[in-house]
């Protein structure tokens, strides 16, 4: 009993009280002081707020055409101009967003749920491994893209179609990853003190694997959100993507393409709009592989 | 005492973590002369191989700050330009690792790796490099060495990986060699082994040697004299037989008693209380204070230099000493 | 004589190495035979390659037996027992890991991890289970109120206290302690060894103590096993052992422990373990045995009681 009140204890007496270091809040704490988080962090927000407050700060109507004010170029009135219709190009890009974001943050959550469980099976219960990443492999086989055309000629193109299409594509991606720290996590003797103890395959996967897979998943998904809005972007282009008369900054920049020279702004600004969010999710993305990191740790 | 070779003045390191700096070793001196053979012993956290690596700045300069002064033979080494230093590193002070598994470059034959350290500082070409390659592998007493050249990294045992790094680090035939570690991840009989090894090199080419080791017991083999470090500091400073006989510090006093003996059957281990503090949590003035059992009213607020003890002794603490001189 | 709770009669375990092509057998432990009586603590020593951490694993059920028997409290494990039959064996036999750091989940609150066993077993208020891990943080020397914080807080000596306690929780009789002692500092390790003993005093534990220091089994065992590549080479009672090593293994073994102020070098064992695949074809130990004769390398000595204890050598 002498040694235990120095090391932990000496530095913090006191009745006893629930420890604020959960690895999770330390996680965040580092991430709070990591500058391109922060700064990919504030971006997103603002443009989550933009999308958020777009009836109060937009004329309210995306696709409220107006004949006598086609093609203007930016201006007090018009901040991003309006287009070969005359709607307001700053209403629709505001309104876009609500659309990618909607589109990125669905898929990121559906494939890492969906991709999570193939892949903690397929790491778990080994017989499962092969036959599951199989039907993985097939699927990343095929581009997203062509996935896409395939689900939007069955289900017509709508919403759904883009988002189903491109969490299909990014399930394998996700799958992936979990399995090959789920593989690491399955091996530590902290899961073979569970067994030892009589745990069942499903409290070892909830309490032991999962949890310690979360940190990587959540890179991959950062990742995956920005791949999502630049593909709804690239497939709406392509007019498989969210149909128009929805705005969606992908097909604001395929309607603007047949106007590139005498009305540039059309496909500036939406064009703006996908990098800046892009860039903003893979600076957090990038601020989080950083920060959950194990090599980062110093050691004495 | 021969001719420095290589004098250590208020070595000091610190490490940027996104805490801010950290203080990691501080107040290290300490002289090797030709021929010399220095143990390094401490815990986990004592700072022992981050001193080791701080000669020949192996630390990710971005992240590190060192201070005081690293003198080889009158030159202060923290002040080498990238390529003096680069000329300095493998050629006159070599280094051993821990762990050969991850110092030997899977993808290259013996061959290349022990003729890579040849070839930049001897200007020596392909077959002349082989030859001296198989030369050094007999050195270590790697078996038929002509053939053993042309394996990999994995084809060898860990014992032999080990053999490789020592003739690596021999190559060029250092004035120092530093071993951090370098049995650690051995078997017994085969750390045995490498030990013996060790010594008979020394002996053979007049190589001073700084042996880096929690081991007590494989320090006191080796070396001549032993530097004891505790969070941070080096608390004691003797000849080997000399800290045996009479450790003057708690600390080296419980070190030793703590080493299990092998020669009774005792039940039950003396220890020593508490653990080592973290490098952010030191305490101000004497670092072992809180786990001493002789600690007075003034330990935990005075800051020691290492006092002269006699006898080429030296220790951090008032214990054993009367006349209260700090070392010069 | 106290009752013997772990009986190991000709246990041997192979695996299978190597994917498509040549597949080897590789005999990691090969006829191995022990008891432990109740309090006990059996030393098992050996260097890498020697098995002893195979053999830890067969007896708790982690890896079966791929020969021979393991009887456990009068429940006997066969190669072909299943999983089933360690259900009644779980609680009784627990584990204490190696790496401290990799023995706890480092997002789970120490009190959930020694909770565990408790609640897998279940039958226990979650009232009834706090009270138990408080009882358990204390009875390994650590304070109550430390029971919400995570691993990352505590240092290595600290964690495997932890771990101690997590195995202690469902007041087994058996305790398997793989290198429990290994990763810590020197200073650290008397700590945990004497917290051991001290509960073996108290609730009258059996242990497999198995590691590669000398040192550190003399210290915490009655009677020790000395392994080595994969067959039991000695077996005797700690003071026979230190005192008068018979194998010269053993005897190689112990003159290869560095310490202070050993006056006399004795020599260096020269050689490496054999590959487990390609075993010498008399004594294993006859590669590297400075006594070794032609005899030793044509026939493998078996284990035989000499002077009260077991030795495998053909010169003894």
């Amino acid at each position: 009993m002498t040694d235990a009140t120095h090391g932990v204890g000496a530095a913090t007496p006191g009745p006893a009280r629930v420890s604020t270091n959960s690895p999770m809040r330390l996680a965040l704490r580092r991430l709070m002081r990591h500058r391109s988080f922060r700064v990919g962090l504030v971006m997103l927000l603002l443009i989550v707020l933009l999308a958020w407050a777009a009836p109060w700060i937009t004329n309210g109507t995306p696709n409220a055409t107006s004949v006598r004010v086609r093609f203007t170029p930016p201006s007090l009135d018009y901040p991003f101009g309006t287009d070969n219709f005359g709607r307001d190009l700053w209403t629709r890009v505001v309104y876009g967003a609500r659309v990618s974001l909607w589109i990125g943050f669905t898929v990121a959550l559906l494939s890492a749920f969906f991709g999570g469980i193939i892949g903690v099976c397929a790491a778990w219960f080994r017989r499962l491994d092969s036959l599951l990443m199989r039907i993985m492999d097939a699927l990343m086989a095929f581009p997203a893209i062509l996935l896409a055309i395939g689900v939007s000629a069955v289900l017509g193109p709508q919403l759904s179609s883009v988002i189903i299409a491109l969490t299909s594509a990014y399930i394998p991606r996700c799958a992936r990853m979990v399995r090959a720290s789920a593989l690491v996590i399955r091996e530590q003797d902290y899961v073979e003190a569970a067994r030892i103890s009589g745990a069942s395959s499903l409290r070892i996967i909830l309490r032991h694997i999962l949890p310690n897979c979360l940190a990587p998943l959540l890179v991959t998904l950062t990742f995956v959100f920005a791949y999502a809005i630049l593909a709804e972007a690239t497939l709406s282009f392509l007019g498989i993507g969210t149909p128009p008369p929805h705005a969606s900054w992908g097909n604001i920049v395929a309607q603007g393409r047949d106007f590139a020279v005498e009305a540039w702004w059309i496909m500036l600004f939406p064009g703006l709009a996908i990098s800046i969010s892009a860039l903003s999710i893979n600076l957090m993305g990038d601020g989080l592989r950083d920060v959950l990191d194990p090599r980062l740790k110093i050691e004495g | 005492m021969t001719d420095k070779l290589l004098d250590v003045r208020d070595l000091a390191v610190s490490f940027r973590t996104d805490r801010g700096w950290i203080p990691a070793v501080d107040s290290v001196n300490f002289t090797l002369g030709e021929g010399d053979a220095l143990g390094i012993v401490g815990e986990s956290g004592s700072g022992k191989s981050v001193t080791a690596l701080s000669l020949l700045r192996l630390h990710a300069e971005r992240n590190t700050r060192i201070e005081g002064q690293v003198l080889w033979r009158g030159r202060d080494v923290l002040k080498l330009s990238r390529g003096q230093l680069q000329q300095l590193r493998g050629s006159e002070i070599a280094m051993v690792f821990q762990d050969p598994i991850h110092t030997l470059n899977p993808v290259l034959n013996i061959a290349d790796q022990i003729g890579e350290s040849l070839r930049i500082h001897q200007g020596m070409t392909g077959a002349a490099a082989r030859r001296r390659a198989i030369e050094l592998l007999d050195t270590v007493r790697i078996p038929d060495a002509a053939r053993r050249v042309n394996d990999y990294p994995h084809q060898l045992s860990g014992g032999q990986r080990q053999r490789v790094m020592i003739a690596i680090a021999i190559a060029c035939q250092p004035k120092l060699l530093i071993a951090d570690e370098p049995t650690t991840a051995l078997d017994v009989t085969v750390q045995a082994q490498i030990m013996e090894l060790l010594r008979q090199l020394r002996a053979d080419l007049g190589m001073s040697v700084i042996l880096i080791s929690h081991d007590l017991g494989l320090v006191s083999e080796f070396a001549d004299r032993v530097m004891v470090m505790y969070a941070g500091q080096p608390i004691e400073m003797a000849p080997v037989d000399a800290l045996f006989d009479l450790p003057l510090h708690p600390y080296s006093d419980g070190l030793i008693s703590a080493i299990p003996d092998l020669d009774s059957d005792l039940d039950r281990l003396p220890t020593i209380a508490g653990s080592i503090p973290e490098p952010t949590r030191r305490p101000a003035g004497c670092r072992f204070a809180p786990r001493c059992p002789h600690q007075k009213a003034d330990c935990r607020n005075t800051v020691l230099p290492m006092l002269e003890a006699g006898g080429g002794r030296a220790v951090r603490c008032t214990l054993h000493v009367t006349d209260k001189r700090a070392v010069a | 004589m106290t009752e013997t709770i772990v009986s190991v009669r000709n246990l041997t375990r192979t695996f299978v190495q190597g994917g498509a092509g040549g597949k080897q057998l590789l005999k990691a432990v090969e006829d191995v035979s022990f008891d432990i009586r109740r309090g006990e603590t059996l030393g098992l020593v050996g260097e890498s390659g020697s098995g002893k951490s195979t053999i830890g694993k067969v007896l708790v059920g982690a890896l079966p037996p791929s020969e021979g028997t393991v009887d456990l409290f009068g429940t006997r494990i066969t190669p072909q027992s299943r999983d089933r039959a360690w259900k009644p064996l779980r609680h009784r036999v627990q584990f204490v890991f190696q790496d401290p750091h990799a023995a706890l989940n480092p997002r789970m609150r120490v009190g959930q991890s020694i909770a565990e066993p408790l609640e897998v077993k279940g039958g226990m208020s979650r009232a009834d289970r706090h009270a138990r891990v408080e009882e358990l943080m204390e009875l390994v020397g650590l304070p109550p109120n430390f029971l919400d914080r995570f691993p990352h807080e505590f240092s290595g000596g600290q964690r495997q206290r932890i771990v101690i306690a997590r195995a202690l929780a469902l007041n087994p009789d058996f305790v398997i302690c793989d290198e429990a002692v290994a990763s810590l500092d020197v200073s650290m390790q008397a700590q945990i060894i004497n917290l051991l003993k001290d509960l073996q005093d108290r609730m009258g534990l059996s242990y497999l103590f198995i590691a590669h220091d000398l040192a550190v089994v003399r210290a915490a065992s009655h009677r020790i096993a000395v392994l080595y590549a994969g067959q039991v080479v000695e077996l005797a009672q700690r003071s026979d052992l230190y005192q008068r090593p018979l194998h010269p293994y053993t005897r190689a073994l112990l003159d290869a422990v560095p310490r202070a102020r050993k006056r006399q070098r004795p020599p260096v064992l020269g050689g490496e373990v054999p590959s487990l695949l390609n075993k010498p074809r008399g004594c294993n130990f006859s590669t590297r045995c400075p006594l070794a004769t032609e005899h030793c390398r044509q026939v493998e000595p078996a284990l035989r009681e000499v002077e009260g204890r077991q030795v495998a050598c053909h010169l003894v």
